[in-house]
């Protein structure tokens, strides 16, 4: 593991880096997912169609492909900013189709009969969601959301394989290929980088998931 | 004209037309409901009573007809129609009690949220309320530590909180086990003596002959009859009714 502990400042920083986009990625996706779920059970069909054309193309379209238009396509656009937004952007219109589905899921398993209950006192729909449903959904939702951003981690290796610079996947680029340092210690060092993020957001969803069934 | 305010009927319904697919559930239906009247709705099952409930508050949309609520026509979405809600009290047979909120928490939400009323205030007359209704002791339990009968009554207490023009009660009692029946029976002849305008579904004859004003008998999607309780039950005019009735009788 040589080559890992000689250059563990690299790491170290590509790991800071990483832990970056993961947490900009988290934060957007959740705040755009959470959007669009709402467009998606709101009353006014223009919303319910934006959202349900957005999941249905976002979901069906690869990642990789995702991140070439960000990276690529939108710069041809004469839009300037940095691989690394480009990067981010990609990776939360990606990961918020799937946020939105994990909580229209968790919506549509509080029984018809709240909502209902909550209109008929004269709440809005803002009121209805953010007062009756959402707080019952959030059982139901937390644990397929996880998954959702646990998936979305390991995503943030291939946005790294985009080159933004600087975080895990290019500080193992430039170590191997630059310098020349033999391959397998030093995937097997960002693979442990990755796992100090992934792991801890495990456990972090287990014990969420045990703390919300307690409170039933 | 000259009509008062308290003359103009506070409920008026005028050929709602209501289509689920090619289904019709309803068909042209008229109703009017004055202030301190109730009004009981029965028929036999499918004829539309829910679907007509539903319709006065717009929990269900309707594709044809005009209806009107203190004179006022139904606001077809947003913040007029959630402020006419408001002011249209709704119990459901399955109670709806919010799932995640203490009872107390019930029945101060639509007065704090909607009303913006201060809590203190708020909570105040919530107690005041579920007094009145019998459950006083229970406003920190959650839902799903009552019986049915006394989540009923909270329902009603929850609506009450938003000091309604009108209430709709749809089968109040048809998910009660027997004995529970008439604690919320009760509730809901107290409040029709203290001058309550209600609109009440409901297979409970005893109810409809003691407190209706006037009995609407609907079937296959239509009013086939109007008339006050006791014609009615001794002596129903069309024919439907007096086939609904008979069988009523032998069952
Ligand atoms: N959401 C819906 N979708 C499709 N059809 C519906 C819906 N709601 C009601 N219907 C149909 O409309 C008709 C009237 O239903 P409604 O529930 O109003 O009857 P009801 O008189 O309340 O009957 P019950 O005594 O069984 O409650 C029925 O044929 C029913 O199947
Ligand atoms: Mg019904």
């Amino acid at each position: 593991m040589d080559p890992v502990l000689e250059n563990l400042d690299l790491f170290w920083g590509g790991f800071v880096r990483s832990l970056g986009i993961v947490l900009w990625a988290f934060a957007g996706s959740m705040v755009l997912g959470t959007a669009l779920a709402v467009c998606r059970v709101s009353p006014v069909p223009v919303l319910r169609a934006v959202g349900t054309g957005y999941v249905a193309v976002v979901r069906n379209t690869p990642l990789t492909v995702v991140l070439f238009l960000f990276a690529f396509g939108i710069p041809a656009l004469q839009v300037n900013a940095s691989f690394y937004v480009f990067g981010v952007a990609g990776l939360v219109v990606y990961t918020a189709a799937f946020v939105c589905e994990a909580i229209r899921s968790g919506i549509n398993a509080v029984a018809p009969g709240q909502a209902e209950a909550a209109r008929a006192i004269g709440l809005t729909f803002g009121q209805t969601l953010t007062q009756v449903v959402l707080p019952q959904a959030v059982r139901t939702v937390v644990p397929p959301l996880g998954n959702v951003q646990i998936a979305m981690v390991k995503n943030s290796a291939v946005v790294g394989a985009f080159g933004v610079g600087g975080e895990l996947f290019s500080v193992a680029t430039r170590l191997t290929s630059a310098q020349g340092e033999p391959r397998l210690p030093v995937y097997l060092g960002v693979a442990a980088f990755f796992l100090l993020i992934t792991l801890p957001a495990g456990a972090l969803l287990a014990r969420t998931e045990q703390r919300l069934a307690v409170a039933r | 004209m000259g009509t008062t305010a308290a003359e103009q009927p506070l409920v008026v319904a005028r050929g709602v037309v209501k289509r689920f697919g090619d289904h019709a559930a309803l068909k042209g239906v008229d109703l009017t409901v004055h202030r301190g009247e109730v009004v009981v709705v029965i028929g036999p099952s499918g004829s539309g009573k829910s679907t007509l409930c539903r319709t006065l508050n717009r929990l269900e949309t309707v594709d044809g007809g005009t209806i009107e609520i203190d004179g006022q026509p139904l606001p077809a979405e947003g913040r007029e129609l959630a402020r006419l809600r408001a002011d249209v009290g709704m119990v459901f047979q399955s109670f709806n009690l919010f799932a995640h909120k203490t009872v107390l928490e019930n029945v101060t939400l639509g007065p704090v949220k909607v009303r913006r009323q201060p809590r203190a205030k708020a909570e105040q007359r919530a107690r005041e309320l579920l007094d009145r209704v019998g459950v006083g002791s229970q406003a920190e339990k959650l839902p799903a530590q009552l019986s049915g009968g006394q989540q009923q009554r909270v329902a009603i207490a929850r609506a009450l909180a938003m000091d309604p023009k009108v209430m709709l009660f749809d089968e109040p009692t048809s998910a009660l086990d027997p004995e529970m029946i008439n604690e919320v029976l009760d509730v809901m002849t107290g409040l029709a003596k203290d001058g309550m305008t209600m609109v009440v579904v409901t297979h409970e004859m005893g109810f409809a002959r003691r407190a209706a004003d006037r009995v609407v008998f609907m079937a296959d999607g239509e009013v086939a009859e109007v008339a006050e309780p006791e014609a009615f039950f001794t002596a129903p005019s069309s024919r439907r009714a007096q086939d609904f009735l008979s069988k009523l009788l032998t069952h």
